[in-house]
């Protein structure tokens, strides 16, 4: 009978619980509605512990408030000496052995998943002729940037991850200056980018991103690496195998592509100028750039991981990016540019696209 | 406190410990050790995981770098002023003042050598390139080592101290406790270049 | 030298002299609280200013870099400036009276740690009036706190040694005290929990500076000094600060909780009107925790890449942490179960005390689910859990505390009207902060950021978080309010204020004289002035010894000199990187002052004065009247 309600009272619980924690959150940023295998694991483990927590909290919350409304010197009378007990073996061996069973219960997926979730042997595998079975970035954290190589493939890109759906994706992350932090809330866990060493890890992605509000599911750095921490966002853009496919062989036909400081457009010429030192407008390379590579900026999001993707944006931070992004280290870097230049600097950035 | 005049037979067998100062005197010294442990045990986990690492093209490997010998009579000289601060306790047990400060005088004259030797080393690693700056090795080497070396410094300082003050007093139940604390304080410092031997110059010369 | 036997009124400088050589345990446990107050309420300044800024998305109250600055003092000074002294100051007020003991056992010391701490905190809370605080979070971890430019991190550095090696101290003369000047019969499993607390937090402290030390000591020649320990192009690796800081981190956190698991021990048994329960269970747990809390550090790092192994371990022994943790939680609840529970203020904290730091601890073991903890580990999840410890189980301590033992300290009582007030504002307003921020990590949101975007979901509870906080600042403000009516109220002069004390600090009559025990008492079992009272004894206690003359240490400044010759030494250390030519004569002249000072010290006889029986009942009877403590 014990047993049953016991059961029965950890269901509902549970039931509860995921009513209340799903209603919580957007989906393109919470950890409450995961989008991934990895993230639907730790979200199940949540889950899991949440509800062995809850029991804790609710057998400790209820015995005190017993022992408190019922013991009151109120009801007992001013002289009431209770008896003084020392203590008991019996109690004590109980609430020893309950927490430590609670707690093995608990060890055993804690255990299989941190193995699993490190298990990356299938970054070195090969096929027949010698291709990488697995999909691989390789992330570099700068001052609140990211950097995104696809070695395989030859491409890079910046500030917006794109990758297949319903396959394991394999990131060598690496900063670059400081210590920063990967984190896709709604995907899965995070993992820190250290500057001596590149952490592997791996996460499946199992939702198109274009069904979203943004058409994107939103990145973030989780670990302090200065002022504009906060606003060291990127973005995720999940598309099928066969979307993915395409979208490289678009990156991959930038090459070469560059700008001409003779154009007779004055965007491509400023830019040429000013930007191109830092900013690659070709897909094609490997990390290693001083600003974000920009070849794919109109098929973006946002300006700068944060501001509005709109020509406004790209005007208001190029004129000044030092408010929008305090400690950036692109202010300073390009010169005075007159409004007029900036303006058709905005104009020529955004037609940068691998998109139709 | 009311001075007493002792003989060697009215002076207790643990005068360290006589007095309740003296008594907390014993323990304090024994529980400051032992974070000295956890002190030193940092460094030393520091330095392992330092050693021989530099930027690309560094020209200094352990392996190259320490002299056994040198460091070999370093020990020696150590050792030898550990046994003398013995001697200097087992005079005091036996309430033989001057065999005392004879003893603790010569374990600061070894003590001295020590440190002659250690300055002579540093030198000499500054002189042939490998400073303090120069890679993460060497800075972990001369803090490890120049660590130690700050605590003998602050050893010979300290008996110094004692054998200067207490010249015109004499042995009593005041002062034995503080020869008694500098003398284990002594002994921890020998163990920690005991450990510094074998860790950074034989292993570190033998590979 | 002995005419200071009898405290008389005394001017202001006199009493300003006294304050600054003073080695008696009760004066150094006032200033403790003092510091510890000013503090708390300095680092509750800036965790408002934060909040305020936080409230809505985008807001621009304060800058970026202040922000980073803000977080950053916040964190580590109210880990190392408030609750660290608060917790000292009850440790030195009570623990001495609960052993039957006069002082400590190095006097001289315990007033050096306390100047050195002080000062330390004076240089770091500097740094905001030149030219910007420290910014790199309270972990400062090596690549940032490396880059971060100014002098911000170099006064985290040189104003952390110096009150770190002031903590230190302490603690090593907390733990002589405890082993050496227990009174006749006060044996290990007599002593009151709060003295047992102490001695472990004390060990800890022992076990888990000296790894800060040295953490701090490399960030400092790296920064100051050129060398390469955390610069990675030169072979240097900034994980080892990660080691070192977590080494000492975690026990920090145990560093705090245990005297605060102490304090509610004394306070839970004295108002439920029945022994503790459990009393050698939780002596024992009490050990478990310390020793564990050594083995756990690296669940900080879960996400810096240890790998799979490394991951597992950890997380296996920081649940384990939650074993003993439980006993000493339901030890107290049956403590309280079968008793005479009076409502009074500290008695509320501790009841508030109970489910809060459950709710703590129990998202503590989420956590320790390594793979869980990639989604949680540094977001606000983490801020609400260990806000939850911290709040709910070491402030609860302290403000329970200030009420509980406010009579043996001052002789005045708080008042609990305003003290009731306080605690549901406070309390309310506390898990109006936290609670919710567990949600907005588990929403994505990550900790440390300055700012935030409005189309994330996270505007309404962010919002909430403020107004909690605002509430227990109204908090803060009440219980500041209730001390400095205190000043004004009547003088106490009675024992046992709360009617049903049981450890020997609630024996003696207040206000209490500066030899403390004018015969050594002896301990005759556990819950000594309880075991006294209940068997007719007047007195409250029985001797251990005749009237006789007491041995007392003397005042001294030159801890306060040694304290000032490091201050003065941090400063050219601080400008040694700006290549000032006067860097290096400061730090020879700030270290000249401190080694002369010790030099002095050795040299001169401080062979302490004598109290003579004259001079005890003079004393006694001017305290307490005719007749003197009876």
């Amino acid at each position: 009978m014990m047993k049953g309600l016991k059961k029965w009272r950890l269901f509902s619980l549970l039931a509860v619980m995921t009513v209340f924690l799903s209603a919580c959150g957007e989906e393109y940023i919470t950890t409450l509605k995961p989008a991934g295998a990895v993230g639907k694991e730790q979200f199940n483990l949540l889950l899991f512990s949440i509800s062995i927590m809850a029991l804790v909290v609710v057998v400790v919350s209820v015995l005190y408030l017993y022992a408190f409304a019922k013991f009151r010197r109120s009801k007992q009378g001013e002289d009431h000496m209770p008896k003084q007990v020392e203590g008991s073996h019996t109690l004590e061996v109980i609430w020893t052995v309950i927490p430590i069973i609670l707690l093995l219960i608990l060890t055993v997926p804690t255990l299989i998943t941190t193995y699993k979730f490190a298990d990356v042997k299938a970054m070195e595998e090969v096929d027949e002729e010698g291709n990488k079975t697995a999909l691989t970035v390789n992330v570099t954290a700068k001052l609140y940037w990211w950097e995104f190589e696809y070695p395989e493939q030859g491409i890079v890109t910046a500030q917006e991850l794109v990758v297949p759906t319903g396959e394991k994706v394999y990131f060598n992350l690496k900063a670059a200056d400081v210590k920063h932090s990967f984190w896709i809330p709604s995907v899965g866990g995070k993992m820190d980018t250290n500057v001596e060493n590149v952490n592997k890890f791996y996460l499946q992605f199992d939702e198109e991103s274009a069904d979203l509000k943004d058409g994107v599911f939103y990145g973030k750095c989780a670990e302090l690496c200065g002022p504009s921490h906060a606003l060291m966002d990127f973005k995720v853009k999940t598309l099928s195998r066969e979307d993915f496919d395409n979208w490289v062989a678009a990156m991959q036909a930038t090459e070469g592509q560059t700008a001409n400081a003779d154009s007779a457009d004055l965007g491509e010429a400023t830019f040429a100028n000013s930007c191109l030192g830092c900013h690659a407008i070709s897909g094609v390379g490997a990390s290693g750039a001083m600003g974000p590579n920009l070849a794919t900026f109109a098929d973006r999001n946002r300006v700068a991981g944060v501001l509005e993707h709109s020509k406004e944006s790209i005007e208001k931070w190029v004129t000044d990016p030092e408010p929008y992004k305090p400690g950036n280290l692109m202010t300073g870097k390009y010169g005075e540019l007159s409004e007029e230049e900036i303006s058709a600097v905005a104009d020529y950035i955004m037609t940068l696209s691998v998109e139709d | 406190m009311e001075e007493t005049k002792f003989t060697p037979q009215t002076w207790p067998d643990h005068p360290e410990q006589a007095t309740m100062e003296g008594k907390n005197k014993f323990v304090g010294i024994w529980i400051f050790i032992c974070s000295d442990i956890v002190l030193f045990a940092s460094v030393f986990a520091t330095y392992l995981s330092l050693k021989d690492k530099g930027p690309a093209g560094m020209e200094f490997s352990a392996a190259e770098l320490y002299e056994l010998p040198l460091a070999f009579v370093m020990t020696m000289l150590l050792l030898t002023s550990s046994l003398t601060s013995v001697f200097a306790m087992y005079h005091m047990k036996n309430y033989n003042f001057k065999g005392v400060q004879t003893w603790m005088i010569i374990t600061v004259l070894l003590g001295l050598g020590f440190l002659g030797l250690e300055i002579y080393e540093f030198y000499h690693y500054v002189h042939i390139g490998f400073g303090y700056t120069q890679s993460a090795f060497s800075s972990a080497f001369f803090t490890l080592v120049g660590t130690h070396g700050l605590h003998v410094v602050i050893g010979l300082v300290w008996i110094t101290c004692l054998i200067v003050r207490n010249a015109r007093r004499g042995l009593n139940l005041y002062n034995a406790p503080k020869y008694y604390a500098a003398s284990i304080y002594w002994h921890f410092i020998d163990v920690v270049w005991v450990f510094i031997f074998t860790v950074v110059y034989l292993m570190g010369v033998l590979g | 030298m002995s005419s200071v036997a009898v405290a008389k009124k005394k001017g202001f400088g006199a009493t300003v002299w006294d304050y600054l050589t003073t080695v008696d345990h009760k004066k150094l446990a006032v200033l403790y609280l003092v510091a510890g107050t000013l503090f708390f309420a300095i680092a509750g300044f800036e965790a408002l200013l934060m909040r305020i800024q936080l409230m809505i998305p985008n807001n621009n109250f304060v800058s970026a870099g202040f922000f980073n600055e803000l977080l950053t003092m916040h964190g580590t000074t109210m880990l190392f400036l408030a609750a660290t002294p608060l917790l000292f100051a009850f440790m030195n007020a009570i623990v001495p009276l609960q052993i039957g003991a006069r002082d400590v056992a190095f006097p001289f010391l315990n007033s050096l740690g306390f100047w050195l701490f002080f000062l330390g905190a004076l240089f770091l809370h500097l740094s905001f009036f030149m030219g910007g605080a420290p910014d790199a979070g309270w972990t400062s971890y090596a690549s940032l706190s490396l880059y971060s430019p100014g002098h911000g991190i170099d006064f985290y550095v040189l104003g952390l040694q110096i009150s770190g090696a002031g903590t230190l101290i302490s603690g090593i003369n907390f733990i002589v005290t405890i082993i050496t000047m227990r009174a006749p019969g006060m044996t290990f499993m007599r002593m009151p929990l709060f003295t047992w607390t102490s001695l472990i937090s004390s060990t800890l402290i022992l076990f888990a500076f000296p790894p800060l030390t040295v953490g701090l000591f490399l960030m400092l020649v790296d920064r100051m000094f050129g060398a390469n320990f955390f610069n990675h192009t030169m072979g240097g690796n900034t994980i080892i600060w990660e080691h070192l800081f977590w080494i000492f981190g975690h026990p920090e956190v145990y560093i705090l909780v245990l005297p605060a698991f102490g304090l509610f021990s004394e306070i839970i048994p004295v108002f439920a009107r029945k022994r503790l329960f459990g009393y050698s269970s939780m002596v024992f747990a009490t050990i478990l925790i310390g020793f564990l809390g050594f083995m756990v550090w690296a669940h900080h790092m879960f996400t810096t890449g240890l790998g799979p192994t490394a991951n597992a371990i950890f997380a296996v022994a920081t649940m384990a942490i939650a074993v003993p943790t439980g006993m000493k939680v339901f030890n107290w609840i049956l403590t309280i179960w079968g008793g005479s529970i009076k409502v009074t203020v500290p008695m509320l904290y501790a009841l508030g005390f109970i489910p809060s730091f459950v709710a703590g601890g129990v998202t503590g073991v989420m956590q320790a689910t390594a793979p869980l903890d990639y989604q949680l580990h540094d977001s606000y999840f983490i801020v609400a859990h260990f806000h939850y410890v911290i709040v709910g189980g070491i402030v609860t301590a302290i403000f329970g505390s200030f009420h509980f033992y406010w009579p043996i300290m001052f002789n005045r009582a708080l008042s609990e009207k305003l003290g009731k007030w306080t605690f549901w504002i406070f309390f309310i307003g506390f898990h109006l902060t936290f609670f919710i921020q567990h949600f907005l990590g588990l929403m994505g949101m990550p900790r440390r950021v300055f700012t935030y975007q409005a189309d994330q979901g996270w505007d309404l509870f962010n919002f909430i978080s403020s107004i909690g906080a605002l509430m227990m600042g109204v908090g803060v403000i009440l219980l500041v309010t209730n001390i400095f009516m205190s000043i004004k109220s009547k003088p106490l002069n009675c024992r046992d204020y709360w009617g049903d004390g049981r450890s020997l600090e609630w024996a003696l009559k207040t206000p209490v004289p500066f030899y403390n025990f004018k015969q050594t008492p002896l301990v005759r079992g556990f819950d000594p002035y309880w075991l006294e009272k209940h068997e007719g004894n007047k007195e409250g206690m029985t001797y251990a010894e005749p009237l006789g003359d007491i041995h007392m240490p003397n005042n001294s400044i030159i801890p306060l000199v040694i304290s000032i010759g490091m201050f003065v030494a941090a400063f050219g250390a601080l400008y040694h990187p700006d290549g000032v030519s006067w860097s290096i004569p400061v730090i020879v002249i700030g270290l000249g002052i401190t080694v002369a000072a010790m030099i002095t010290r050795s040299l001169k006889d401080d062979l302490g004065f004598h109290v003579h029986v004259d001079e005890i009942l003079a004393t006694e009877e001017e305290l307490y009247g005719k007749g003197g403590n009876k």
